[in-house]
């Protein structure tokens, strides 16, 4: 079995999804003979051809709304947005139609496009190169969050996001594209949407997070009675899991790199509090970016969540029996 | 070095049918006498959908609704052009392209009283449910015209927005891929001057829209949009080309708003009753009369005859669409995704 990075991961699995359906094609900036700006893409244009792996003018709107058109006719596009910065210019596209398609029209026509996308901080690239913006595409019924977190995750979730009926927005954290390496296997398998996995099983404290984030919870909570899940599908989000393991533990910690205010954190400690409150022993605690602009490279370890926050946040819930 | 011209460009203006009815006949499409009559006929119909749809919203029976008096030309001679097989993208004020397409009428009424159902096209007709933010429907248009040349379908692609859609970002992106890929989409331009209160010259310092498409790379031109026979004859020169790999283009259909942007709206606000007097002159129903009459194929009955049919079918269309149940609340999850999500499942039980 060949030891992968997320990278490589993700391109294995549009070159099967490729193979394996004439439908599939790709799309977006540099992603033909250059195979896209962190080399997702690597190869394709040569194994597919200019016909399948589209270089599109730089037009963010356009490539959403062109995706768009594709898949009511019939395809299944997946578009890159070279960072998550710029799908800004494409969130009109998306809110308005790709959401609302198979609504709008009644399931006449449908929406199958997935939008991959680079995210988070980490990598020390210029301004509105590392945004972690999930939260705005979760307030929006009709399209699904996707974040991997693993090299073997994303190549299954990106499989099923590719095989999904539904928009998907694919979130990729680019701080993890070349960070681990893990066994992940060739050929078919998937991952579900919609569900979470538990990555660790424990009693004490239930820990909730999701792509780049989940490496710092492992090494910040790794050793303790922490049961850690991986969201993986942030909308429509496993509350089924969440809740099961809060109401085992009683004590919950949501991590995530975005701002605080209205972060997916907000809607989770918020479920919690509604469906599981008479479970709890402590305060939910977040530990997130702040409510601050995304600052450049000096200051972003400052930004980000850090393993000490993490486990100040864990032995803080500790303390309540 | 001396400077040199590297590119220039000259717009091609179309008019076949004038005021009073005389026809160019060097520019004339091929139409029948049956076919000519047909649009006439729809023209009406389209009208006649018009008026009872103004009637019903003052009773308080249909929601906000934006007439398509004065652009029935434009509507009806480039959807009168169009293949079953083609796809279409209209955007909000397109009810008689819609019923040129064969779209039933009935549920145009039922869409417009706020059920989503009614927009939902028959299985034969590719033609996509109103588009309300402006201009984003265009490069939907654009992808499409991909995928079916993806596809190897002989499929052509047509997307139809106002004057005040040239202004959005998304003319511009969906235009300019259309021209990069040389896709077989038309773009039909309705510039009816006024984008509500604003009026045209305050869009663009262009002299014309149809010019743009020299920006893209392609063919723009004008048409005399109250002139059924050019808009008609643009129209399917632009199919023929889009169908033989010529690429895109854009038609500029120079016509007018009659009516109040939408039923919400009081036009006089904003602009004079002269201009809307000087417009009833070039009105586009009156001018094919006058050329069917010319052709001794129209006589007082046969307008009587075609009035009485069309009132009978939007008569029926109404009664029809009143006996329809309302939707069902669980209908708003049931279209979100494939499958209800967790936490719909709950909310669903509300109803």
């Amino acid at each position: 079995m060949p030891t992968l990075n997320m990278v490589q991961a993700l391109n294995l699995a549009l070159r099967e999804e490729m193979q394996r359906d004439q439908d599939v094609v790709l799309l977006g900036e540099d992603v033909g003979k250059d195979g896209g700006v962190f080399r997702i893409t690597e190869g394709l244009h040569d194994l597919f051809g200019s016909r399948r792996v589209l270089d599109t003018p730089l037009s963010e709107s356009g490539i959403a709304g062109v995706s768009i058109g594709m898949a009511v006719y019939g395809l299944k596009p997946v578009a890159e947005i070279q960072f998550m910065g710029f799908i800004y210019s494409a969130m009109e596209q998306l809110f308005c139609h790709a959401a609302r398609i198979r609504s709008r029209s009644r399931g006449r026509f449908t929406c199958p496009i997935v939008i991959r996308t680079p995210y988070g901080a980490g990598i020390k690239a210029p301004e509105l190169h590392e945004e972690s913006a999930e939260a705005l595409f979760c307030h929006m019924p009709g399209v699904k969050v996707v974040v991997p977190s693993t090299p073997y995750i994303a190549k299954g979730l990106l499989i099923s996001s590719i095989r999904d009926p539904d928009p998907v927005i694919f979130l990729e954290p680019a701080r993890l594209y070349r960070l681990i390496k893990e066994d992940v296997p060739e050929g078919e398998y998937t991952i579900p949407l919609g569900k979470a996995r538990i990555v660790q099983e424990g009693n004490a404290v239930t820990v909730l997070a999701w792509g780049s984030m989940l490496q710092r919870v492992l090494q910040a909570a790794g050793a303790a009675d922490c049961e850690i899940i991986d969201l993986m599908t942030l909308n429509p989000f496993d509350e089924e899991t969440i809740f099961k393991s809060v109401k085992k533990t009683g004590r919950v910690v949501i991590v995530h790199e975005a701002p605080r205010t209205c972060g997916f954190g907000a809607e989770l400690s918020a479920s919690i509090a509604e469906d599981a409150m008479l479970y709890l022993k402590a305060p939910i605690i977040r530990v997130t970016g702040y409510d601050a602009v995304m600052p450049l490279a000096k200051l972003e370890d400052y930004y980000i969540p850090d393993v000490e926050k993490i486990k100040r946040a864990v032995n803080e819930v500790l303390k309540y029996y | 070095m001396p400077e040199k011209i590297i590119e220039s460009f000259n717009i091609k203006r179309l008019e076949v049918l004038d005021e009073k009815g005389d026809a160019d006949a060097s520019l004339m499409p091929p139409l029948s006498d049956d076919e000519i009559k047909k649009m006439y006929e729809l023209l009406i119909l389209s009208r006649t959908f018009d008026r009872y749809a103004l009637n019903l919203q003052r009773e308080g029976r249909l929601g906000t609704y934006a007439s398509i008096l004065g652009q029935e030309a434009s509507q009806i001679g480039s959807a009168f052009a169009v293949e079953n097989t083609d796809w279409i993208f209209p955007s909000f004020r397109e009810m008689g392209v819609y019923l040129t397409a064969g779209f039933p009428p009935y549920k145009l009424f039922q869409y417009w009283s706020g059920d989503e159902r009614g927009i939902t096209p028959p299985d034969n007709l590719n033609i996509f449910p109103v588009c309300v933010p402006v201009g984003t429907q265009i490069p939907h248009a654009t992808g499409a015209a991909m995928a079916a040349v993806y596809r190897g379908d002989k499929t052509a692609v047509l997307a139809y927005f106002g004057d005040g859609g040239t202004s959005k970002g998304d003319f511009h992106e969906g235009l300019n891929i259309a021209g990069v890929f040389r896709l077989p989409v038309i773009f039909i331009c309705q510039n009816n001057q006024w984008a509500i209160s604003v009026p045209r010259e305050r869009q663009t310092a262009s002299k014309t829209l149809a010019q743009k498409a020299m920006a893209y790379g392609f063919e723009g031109l004008q048409v005399d949009g109250n002139d059924i026979f050019a808009v008609y004859k643009a129209t399917r020169d632009a199919l023929k080309k889009a169908r033989q790999g010529e690429g895109p283009t854009l038609i500029e259909c120079f016509t007018y708003r009659m009516s109040d942007h939408t039923t919400a709206d009081d036009a006089t606000r904003y602009r004079s009753m002269e201009e809307v007097e000087q417009w009833k002159q070039k009105d586009p129903a009156l001018r094919l009369k006058l050329f069917l009459e010319k052709k001794g194929l129209w006589t007082e009955a046969y307008q009587k005859k075609i009035e009485e049919e069309s009132k009978t079918i939007i008569e029926d269309a109404v009664k029809k669409e009143e006996a329809i149940q309302p939707p069902q609340p669980k209908d708003m999850f049931t279209y979100t995704y494939e499958k209800l999500s967790q936490r719909q499942s709950r909310q669903i039980k509300d109803f």
